[in-house]
């Protein structure tokens, strides 16, 4: 059984100094909800950069090699056709699918790594705490297992911070 | 966080977060108006009389075309460039105007990516009819087959396959991820349990979690990296179906900046189209502002006027290259017999533009409606014009010839404008117009309470 501290803010500047002021004091926040991406709040969580373009990177060099090769290969190797006397290795001429299935691979193996790596996708049953956090509410998730402070001194913090609805709950 | 004292507010009326979420779930949870289904019901009728003509050049042959042994590309073609075009104001929108960080355009990239969805698939139909065997479209992809034979890779008509079909895929993945958020968003707001489950399969389980939203705008960024040179390969390729024959009009190498500028022109024209009429239909007039009118205008004339000199350089690069087939086929163009497809392509889209110098008409509704109605049939034109004029005169004068559509193709044509309207109409009653979420980003520097305290 695991307890947590749940805390609303109705504007992204409180619960970025709160966030900030939590995290000096080494409380640790299990996660944050909001309705739009709030910015600078990744850093403050420290929060480690999303490895999402090395992920695109990787597939693009996939689908360059995989298309350039698979041009080179049916028209120089497996059936070299003449075209108007045009050589069969036509470098210039590949470029264009090349390029088209570079992107196509980038994308895909982007949008499938987002998905999966966030437990995203059809027929997810993700947890949904309050149907006002993708309206304007923004939810502020801290472990109440850490036994260093106790709940009021949070509240205290939270409070000052303009936090409402702060509350202790159990997670079962 | 600066803010910048002469810009306008991008969103009017002091809104909180909630109200925008409010504002623009209303049409979505409101009930659909007598217009909106009028509106269906029209496109929905183009939309059949499209597909009984498609159907009737599938089963009776590609001769109930006007097409002839001189003139083979018509309508269709000409179609497919003008909707491939259209398409890529979708994109540019979305992936180059965030690269450059430009806020205005939170308001109007949701409904501009789908028009370049709903765009591309009308385009696609154009080449498929014209097979004249559909069935047989997969022809076009390189699978091992009985034949032992693959597909011409040094052909940009197979470019073409590749550059439209990705650029159809990577759209509707940009779009989608971005909606995300959004459908969350309706499914919290939904009462009805039909709709809350389906809302809720669609957000794919969205909870707002600080970490995806990180790795959500990285995506976002990326996907914005990769679609922009994207959109500028589509048209190049599009180009490229022509600008590697050796017909006179055709031949020439301005064509891919050429062709994307103009693709841009043409899409900006739409979007204005349809979101002058979508704002005051939703009441979305305090998101989508006069100054996104104007700076979609100033998008307009800047593209426009590129357009213009491009129209220009080709005549004068036919006169100087010194060539006597590709002067003649210009000549033709202007004083032909199609002369009148190239004045009214060199009115709407070269003149009527430069109005838009003027401030007083670049934020005048009105007028901007009607000249973005012009610049859909100049850039309709100006592919009529380059596909027909350069084909008609034939290099042997026994082979001159006219083409004439017959009422099947101007019926597949009207077809693809009620499909591309129905989709619209039900994507405004099925998903949010306005990214719901990205808005609420640009509140606090563009709202109108901020803009108005520091100025």
């Amino acid at each position: 059984m695991r307890r947590y501290i749940s805390a609303y803010f109705t504007d992204e500047e409180n619960l970025l100094s709160a966030s900030k002021i939590l995290r000096e004091k080494n409380i640790s926040i299990l996660d944050v909800l909001t309705p739009f991406p709030v910015h600078g709040l990744d850093r403050i969580l420290g929060l480690k950069d999303s490895k999402l373009p090395t992920v695109g990177f990787i597939a693009g060099g996939i689908g360059t090699l995989f298309a350039f090769g698979f041009q080179t290969w049916t028209f120089v190797v497996d059936y070299p056709l003449f075209i108007g006397g045009k050589p069969h290795f036509a470098i210039p001429a590949f470029i264009p699918i090349t390029f088209e299935i570079t992107v196509l691979f980038a994308a895909f193996a982007m949008v499938f790594a987002f998905l999966f790596r966030s437990g995203l996708g059809l027929g997810a049953k993700n947890k949904i705490h309050d149907e006002r956090i993708t309206d304007d509410r923004f939810l502020i998730i801290i472990d109440a297992d850490d036994k260093k402070y106790l709940f009021e001194e949070i509240k205290v913090i939270l409070e000052q911070e303009a936090a409402h609805d702060i509350q202790l709950k159990e997670n079962n | 966080m600066y803010i910048s004292p002469i810009r306008e507010p991008l969103i009017k009326g002091n809104k909180t977060y909630s109200q925008i979420t409010q504002d623009i779930a209303a049409p979505i949870e409101g009930k659909a108006g007598k217009t909106w289904y009028m509106g269906l019901g029209l496109s929905l009728s183009a939309m059949f009389f499209g597909l009984a003509m498609m159907g009737y050049t599938v089963w009776e042959g590609i001769g109930t075309w006007g097409l002839n042994r001189t003139i083979g590309w018509g309508w269709g073609i000409t179609n497919f460039v003008w909707w491939v075009g259209i398409g890529h104001a979708g994109t540019f929108i979305s992936a180059i105007l965030l690269l450059f960080r430009q806020k205005w355009r939170t308001s109007i990239n949701r409904s501009a990516e789908a028009m370049t969805i709903f765009a591309i698939l009308c385009a696609g139909l154009f080449p498929l009819i014209h097979m004249g065997r559909p069935l047989l479209a997969f022809f076009v992809f390189p699978y091992p087959n009985t034949r032992g034979l693959w597909v011409n890779f040094n052909s940009p008509l197979l470019w073409d396959v590749f550059a439209i079909s990705t650029y159809l895929l990577v759209s509707l993945l940009f779009w989608y991820v971005g909606l995300i958020p959004d459908i969350g968003t309706m499914r919290d707001r939904v009462t009805s349990k039909v709709k809350k489950w389906l809302y809720s399969v669609l957000s794919f389980g969205w909870t707002g979690s600080v970490k995806h939203w990180q790795r959500h705008e990285k995506l976002s960024l990326i996907l914005a990296g990769l679609a922009a040179p994207l959109v500028l390969s589509v048209h190049s390729i599009v180009s490229s179906d022509f600008a590697t024959a050796i017909i006179p009009g055709w031949h020439t190498t301005i064509f891919p900046p050429y062709f994307v500028a103009g693709a841009i022109f043409s899409g900006f024209a739409m979007v204005l189209t349809l979101l002058i009429v979508t704002r005051k239909a939703l009441n979305l007039e305090n998101y989508i502002t006069l100054a996104h009118i104007e700076s979609m205008n100033k998008i307009i004339i800047a593209t426009g006027s590129i357009v213009g000199i491009a129209y220009m350089t080709e005549l004068f690069i036919s006169w100087y290259s010194g060539v006597e087939y590709e002067q003649y086929a210009f000549l033709n163009r202007a004083s032909g017999p199609y002369w009148w497809a190239y004045a009214i392509m060199m009115t709407c889209n070269v003149i009527s533009p430069q109005l838009l110098w003027f401030r007083k008409l670049r934020r005048s509704l009105v007028f901007t409606f009607i000249l973005s109605i012009f610049i859909n049939i100049g850039m309709w034109f100006e592919r009529f014009v380059i596909i027909v004029t350069s084909l008609h005169r034939d290099y042997l004068p026994s082979s001159w010839s006219m083409y004439k559509p017959t009422i099947v193709e101007v019926g597949i044509f009207i077809g693809t404008l009620g499909l591309f309207f129905s989709c619209f109409l039900l994507f405004i009653r099925v998903f949010p117009v306005i990214a719901i979420a990205e808005i609420k980003t640009v509140v606090k520097s563009s709202g109108e309470k901020e803009t108005k305290n520091k100025s």
